[in-house]
């Protein structure tokens, strides 16, 4: 089997050279329309945050990304290709780790990574230098005649993404690859994702955890089928939408968090609340007045302990943009 | 396959990924040897029934006797029918009705009765009668006695209507070819391989590729370079050599165990049998694009290897098939590897009668695998 290099026309299809380029990208299944429109554009060495809620189609554009679904309509390039025609040449390029790190359990993590790095033409010194990088980047050192059945979580994540990089591709695709690690497991994967990133790889990860969306580059949002954010943090968090002209976030920290909450809603002037911890998020209309909501829990002898204004969150960018979209969009769910 | 950019040729190997499928199939042969020994178990516990145990030759079938006449004549009869090792008379009775009670209380298969006047009517040089009650119950027994009974009876009216020491006019002597004694691990064993390589081939591959639509690796090698012809022959190669040492050791007990001689050229044997694995492994990848669990792909084999046991003239014979399964016949591959089997292994045959067989099932692998690499193509990347 000699495998000689793929005569590839290295021509950028995009003149920008973005790293991910979708246009219009729709996936139908029958008549269910999983994907409807999605419009992306990831610069190379971005860290994409990819968030949407179960059955949003995340894991479809992913697939449409990849090659491995065919799409219903739209357009996409992959690192200059055109995932439409030339699917083979993007494999080639990517990294792609599966939401369940699919690793074969009784092959050790050596046999594991042999057989990956094998697939992409990796040979003898070329695939030991590589090995030998990825075990030391990974800290798999110590598991390296382990069963990969017989590692943690975490470590199969590790060794999952471990096969993923060995070939050194400019292109990540992680479908949620923190789901149901430890929190140590999942800090240090986000610390290597960024030293990755800094090296120039670009990363398209999808998740569940705000938190994780807070630390990426850039973030998208799809509910749906539809892209409903897409900017940086920053960008989001500013937008019309989560912070609406003439209202503006506050939080109250008050004891009997509850009946505070439900005496707030009632009150004239707070659009929206809800309970963060010990304290109440809100967003309030510009003319509403602290102490007099202050006084008015007094009555109910509830003594706020400090109100201050407040950034919105990714999570509240995220909860407006879903209301607003519920209420205008008619799209149903399912 | 071409750029669609820069009109450029690109040279994809259709078999890429090949040798590490390979590397890794090997490995997970080596660790789930569980999986390999089920395999193994079904055929050799045939090999076992059907070569020691079951005995197709009727023998000594258990026989009642009523002989009302009780004289010389009908004792000589008797003496007759016990030295054809066909009937083992087991009990002698006084009545019609104890004869018939042996016969529906399935103490014995037949009965025979001599009448009264059956040494009389000898001697009178008229015709004598004697019953022969058979259990139709069983139709190969049934058959046997018939004949047995019937040349008995011949044999003995020859003997008394032609004057002493003349000789018989007509002798028919039937030679049974390739199998002279009629034993039965001739007549099955070469059948069983046919069973046996299914088994080993069409089952495993099926297991290996659904083994992996389950644990989500399938997904993960179709966002690789993989093509889907390097992964399919990668899975077959490890289970081919799997079924060619079955064959072998198959070969080997035949041979050594169940004293089969092999007529014709083993190594014409291997290499009829190459056709035939690729057409069972192809079954398996089939299988596998089907099924998503491995009881799914268990049953679906199944639903294979019982029509190869029935249909392919392994236990049944083809010619005696109604004609619906006797077309169907021919679309079981096992069909044409029986013929292969017995035609080397007891026959003598060689490459100049059997190359059509091998020429079918070659045909047929190579249908079956593009089918199953199309329904590859498309149905892996749709889940």
């Amino acid at each position: 089997m000699k495998e000689k290099e793929r005569r590839l026309g290295e021509t950028e299809a995009l003149p920008d050279g973005a790293a991910i380029h979708a246009q219009g990208l729709v996936r139908r299944f029958g008549k269910f329309v999983a994907v409807d429109g999605v419009d992306l554009r990831v610069d190379k060495g971005e860290v994409f945050g990819f968030l949407g809620p179960n059955g949003s189609g995340k894991t479809t554009v992913i697939k449409m990304l990849t090659g491995l679904l065919p799409l219903s309509g739209g357009a996409a390039w992959v690192d200059g290709l055109d995932v439409r025609m030339d699917a083979e040449g993007v494999r080639e390029r990517i990294g792609y780790m599966s939401q369940k790190f699919s690793l074969y359990d009784d092959l050790t993590v050596t046999e594991n990574m042999t057989f990956y790095g094998t697939i992409y033409g990796l040979r003898n010194a070329r695939l030991k230098q590589r090995m030998e990088a990825t075990i030391e980047l990974n800290g798999l050192e110590p598991y390296v005649n382990r069963q990969a059945g017989k590692l943690s979580g975490g470590w199969k994540q590790r060794l999952a993404l471990g096969c993923a990089m060995l070939h050194e591709p400019k292109m990540m695709f992680l479908d949620e690859p923190t789901a149901g690690i430890d929190p140590v497991a999942r800090r240090q994967l986000w610390d290597l994702i960024f030293e990755l990133s800094g090296h120039g790889v670009t990363f398209f990860v999808t998740t569940h955890y705000i938190d994780e969306a807070e630390r990426c580059s850039h973030v998208g949002y799809i509910y749906y089928g539809r892209m409903i954010a897409d900017g940086t943090p920053a960008e989001l968090k500013a937008l019309p939408d989560v912070r609406p002209a003439g209202t503006k976030r506050v939080e109250i920290t008050a004891p009997e968090i509850t009946r505070a909450l439900r005496l707030a809603r009632a009150m004239d002037g707070i659009r929206s609340a809800t309970v963060f911890g010990q304290s109440i998020h809100a967003l309030v209309e510009e003319r509403f007045d602290l102490g007099e909501m202050r006084d008015a829990l007094s009555g109910h002898g509830i003594h706020v302990t400090e109100v201050r204004t407040l950034e919105p969150s990714l999570e509240d960018v995220f909860v407006e943009l879903t209301y607003k979209h519920k209420a205008v969009g008619g799209w149903a769910t399912e | 396959m071409r750029n669609p950019i820069t009109g450029e040729t690109i040279r994809v190997n259709p078999f890429r990924g090949f040798r590490s499928i390979v590397y890794k199939e090997v490995l997970h042969i080596r660790r789930d040897f569980m999986t390999v020994f089920f395999a193994m178990f079904i055929p050799t516990l045939q090999m076992i029934v059907l070569g020691f145990g079951i005995d197709t030759n009727i023998r000594q079938v258990n026989t009642v006797v009523f002989d009302e006449n009780g004289k010389k004549e009908s004792r000589e009869l008797i003496d007759r029918l016990r030295n054809s090792d066909t009937f083992r008379v087991r009990e002698f009775v006084q009545s019609d009705a104890a004869l018939n009670d042996a016969i529906v209380g399935g103490r014995a298969k037949v009965g025979i009765k001599i009448p009264y006047d059956y040494s009389r009517q000898l001697l009178d040089r008229s015709t004598a009668q004697v019953l022969v009650l058979i259990d139709g119950s069983d139709s190969s027994v049934a058959g046997q006695a018939i004949n047995v009974a019937t040349s008995i009876g011949f044999e003995e009216s020859l003997r008394r209507a032609l004057p002493p020491r003349y000789a018989i006019p007509v002798e028919v002597r039937p030679k049974l070819l390739f199998n002279p004694d009629s034993r039965s691990p001739n007549f099955f064993l070469p059948g069983l391989v046919a069973v046996l390589l299914l088994f080993f081939t069409a089952f495993l591959t099926a297991l290996a590729i659904v083994r992996e639509k389950e644990r989500g690796t399938l997904e993960q090698l179709f966002v690789t370079p993989v093509r889907p012809l390097g992964l399919l022959l990668g899975k077959l190669v490890p289970y081919f050599a799997i079924g060619l040492m079955g064959l072998s050791a198959l070969l080997f007990f035949m041979r050594t165990v169940f004293q089969v001689p092999i007529a014709g050229h083993v190594l014409l044997l291997y290499a009829l049998a190459t056709p035939y694995l690729f057409v069972n492994l192809s079954i398996g990848l089939l299988i596998s694009s089907r099924a998503n669990t491995q009881p799914e792909a268990m049953q679906l084999s199944m639903m294979v290897i019982l029509p190869t046991i029935f249909f392919s003239g392994y236990i049944f014979p083809r010619e005696t098939m109604p004609l619906p399964f006797y077309i169907l016949s021919f679309f079981v591959p096992g069909t044409y590897f029986v013929n292969i089997s017995r035609g080397i292994i007891l026959r003598g045959a060689g490459i100049q009668h059997l190359w059509s067989d091998g020429l079918v099932l070659l045909g047929m692998g190579v249908l079956l695998l593009l089918a199953a690499a199309k329904r590859f193509q498309k149905k892996v990347i749709a889940t």
